[in-house]
């Protein structure tokens, strides 16, 4: 047992001496738009302001609860910061039918691509959904988080609010 | 492994490209548990562990994929065993000319002919290690072929594949007379073919199989239409009892959607359309296409507890859903709206009439398009999503199933079991306390009408559950989460047992760790605010996960 924990131990110290090298740009990968049109995922741009690119599936609960709360607040976020939300579905042909029904009854006003066989996920290191990062205005992946809990909006919100003003960013 | 990890953030500070890389380890602590049926475990201690990292520098990219097995995880192939790297590419792209060299990721259409992917969670990978190219010569078109053999844990298949996809996109390529219209057409048409060396010695069988078909997608504002049909030449395998048959699939999908109102309908019908890289495989090796289930995934865990798969061998069936908003101030939308969402999926097996000619040994069967089978899977239920106040919201969800296990988890016809149907139902309650504090406590209740005529099979679930899960997230870091599963309705007293699990986990930024305890059954499993696929299991497990 006390081999067993000694080995927890060296791997969550492993994982957080990984921390974040953020700094590259958007990979490069083909998703596609809700016309069917085919995208590539490094000319996602916002004239300069920051991104917002949230992967979420049609299943998953948290992610949806997430778009959910950004929703209620997007309209304010956009006039105060600029800001753009991209949301990739990675729905496989399984239910990806659903994306457009889906973003569409619930009124989301998002930029929505369907990254149907997850390159992008892939490019990206994306492990579970949903995952949200946070892109600067160069284009710059500059912070990413995993999970959602109730009111991690307001924290993504504080740190595009430091983006903007050029403030370091918190986790 | 650090130092290079810390090399990489070295690398990503200097403009010369960037890396990127993810990792994730589970590891598992197991116990014995007879009364469930988890076995003893010689090495106690088991992982599976995994990290992927790439390098893009403008056109340019290139990765690779080490994963290790010490030993595999329960729950999983014995087959994979040991370390090593599994997964490695290097890819030039431009408009012109995308070229692939190494492991390959790539689906034509919906994938009826062809997909290969990956999923961790399940270590489903059947990516295809050769060569592909990618080619738009003019606006609206898009040309692809590719090669190579799949992998097989940590080896590839014998078998060869090659394929070919093509696209057009009517608007693009047409812009001038169509690049304005509202309407859009999208036209796609592939062709797969593997070869295999015969070495039976008693059957002549095809050596080069070929599977062919076209697909067709409109799209006018909220309206939405795509179909897509493959046929395959006759294929003896395993899977398909050696028949010669032809293979073939259909599957159509049309929906409308508007701004709080949406309705989708999909269908399909699948003949003999199980298509491996190695006629001999069974499970999850050596596919080549993917034939996706037209029921809804579901994430609560007693509606997943009886989930459908796709019968390759032969299936139709179809689902409707409507999805409406009532709008904030109305009657039934309150102060926050309602959504509420009507969903009904049905799958039925082929009739098949038998031709069976013995005396050349070539197994035969006719199916008609009229011809429905019987019953495999069904479920319909209903979910309401409402917003109470700022701090509290619900999700109320009923559902009823009913599923054919013999077929579905048994792949026979007659296993001895007698058909589940259950009723379902889910009450899902979030209490926000503060900005970032939060609870939620999660009911769940499926009622079923079966009498197991096996009830000494700790693979079967039986009679009636009871399930409830509280979650606590104190800061938008921390989760703990107790979930307890009961089969309290189980005709052997014996077996009426708590599947008891606890769960704590943090979170930062791209980073998370949990650790639980208990037993949990095998489905789509969500807690601390993630989804993923998980097998059956006992003991203690650790999860880590993380990106950079």
């Amino acid at each position: 047992m006390k081999k067993i924990l000694l080995a927890l131990f060296a791997l969550s110290l492993f994982s957080f001496i990984t921390v974040s090298g953020d700094g590259g740009k958007i990979p490069s990968a083909t998703v596609k738009k809700l016309d069917g049109s085919k995208v590539n995922s490094n000319t996602f741009s916002n004239n300069g302001k920051p991104i917002i690119i949230s992967f979420w599936a049609t299943w998953c609960k948290p992610c949806k609860k997430e778009l959910d709360a950004i929703h209620e607040n997007y309209p304010d976020w956009i006039k105060e910061t600029g800001v753009k939300l991209i949301a990739i579905s990675i729905d496989d042909a399984r239910s990806s039918g659903k994306v457009v029904t889906d973003v569409k009854s619930k009124g989301w006003e998002y930029e929505v691509y369907i990254d149907e066989n997850q390159d992008f996920k892939r490019a990206m290191n994306v492990n579970n959904v949903p995952h949200t990062f946070l892109i600067d205005g160069s284009g710059k992946i500059v912070w990413s988080h995993n999970s959602y809990s109730d009111g991690d909006e307001e924290k993504l919100y504080e740190n595009v609010k430091k983006l903007v003003a050029g403030e370091p960013l918190s986790h | 492994m650090i130092s290079l990890f810390h090399f990489s953030r070295i690398f990503a500070q200097v403009d010369a490209g960037s890396v990127h890389g993810n990792f994730q380890v589970d590891a598992q602590y197991y116990q014995p548990d007879s009364l469930i049926g988890a076995p003893k475990v010689p090495e106690k201690f088991l992982s599976n562990a995994f990290g992927n990292i790439n390098y893009t520098k403008g056109a340019f990219s290139a990765g690779v994929r080490y994963e290790a097995y010490n030993n595999v995880r329960q729950g999983f192939d014995p087959r994979y065993k040991g370390q090593g790297i599994v997964n490695r590419f290097a890819r030039y792209q431009t408009e012109l000319l995308d070229v692939t060299v190494g492991n390959i990721y790539e689906q034509f259409g919906s994938g009826l002919m062809l997909r290969t992917y990956y999923e961790p969670g399940l270590l489903y990978d059947n990516s295809l290690d050769g060569m592909r190219i990618i080619s738009s010569p003019k606006k609206g078109i898009t040309l692809k072929g590719l090669v190579g053999k799949q992998r097989y844990f940590f080896n590839v298949g014998t078998g060869i594949v090659r394929g070919g996809d093509a696209e057009i996109n009517l608007n693009e390529l047409l812009d001038s007379l169509l690049g304005k219209k509202k309407t859009r057409v999208i036209l796609g048409g592939s062709f797969v073919s593997k070869y295999q060396a015969d070495q039976d010695p008693s059957l002549i069988l095809p050596e080069n199989v070929a599977t062919y078909g076209g697909r067709l997608t409109i799209i006018r504002e909220g309206f939405n239409f795509s179909t897509e049909y493959a046929y395959k030449i006759n294929d003896p395998s395993l899977d398909n009892k050696f028949s010669y048959k032809f293979g073939e699939v259909l599957f159509s999908s049309v929906s409308y959607a508007t701004n709080g109102f949406s309705f989708l309908l999909q269908g399909k019908r699948v003949d003999n359309m199980s298509f491996r890289s190695d006629r001999n495989e069974s499970l999850q090796s050596l596919l080549i296409n993917y034939i996706p289930a037209t029921t809804r995934p579901h994430t609560y865990s007693l509606l997943a507890l009886n989930p459908y798969a796709t019968q390759l061998r032969g299936e139709i069936g179809g689902m409707a859903e409507i999805q409406y908003k009532f709008k904030k101030g109305t009657f039934l939308g309150g102060a926050y709206g309602t959504e509420i969402t009507l969903n009904g999926s049905l799958a039925n097996g082929l009739k098949h009439i038998g031709v069976n000619d013995s005396l050349t040994s070539q197994y035969y069967y006719k199916t008609r398009w009229t011809d429905i089978g019987n019953a495999y899977y069904h479920d319909f239920f209903i979910e309401i999503n409402k917003k109470f106040s700022k701090k509290l919201k619900g999700t109320f969800l009923v559902a009823n199933q009913f599923y054919d296990r013999n077929i579905i988890q048994f792949a026979a016809d007659n296993a001895g079991y007698k058909d589940l149907e259950s009723t379902i139902g889910v009450i899902d309650l979030t209490y926000k306390y503060k900005s970032s504090s939060t609870i939620r406590i999660e009911l769940q209740g499926l009622f079923a009408r079966e009498q197991d005529m096996i009830t000494n099979s700790n693979l079967v679930a039986k009679g009636n559950w009871a399930a409830a899960l509280i979650e606590w997230t104190p800061t938008g870091n921390w989760f703990f989460a107790v979930y307890d599963q009961y089969n309290y309705g189980n005709p052997d007293a014996s077996l009426q047992i708590h599947y008891y699990l606890g769960t704590f986990g943090y979170n930062e930024g791209p980073h998370r760790i949990a650790v639980s305890y208990g037993k949990q059954s095998a489905g789509i499993f969500c807690v601390g605010g993630v989804c993923r696929t998980v097998p059956a299991s006992n003991g203690i497990t650790l999860s880590i996960t993380s990106s950079f």
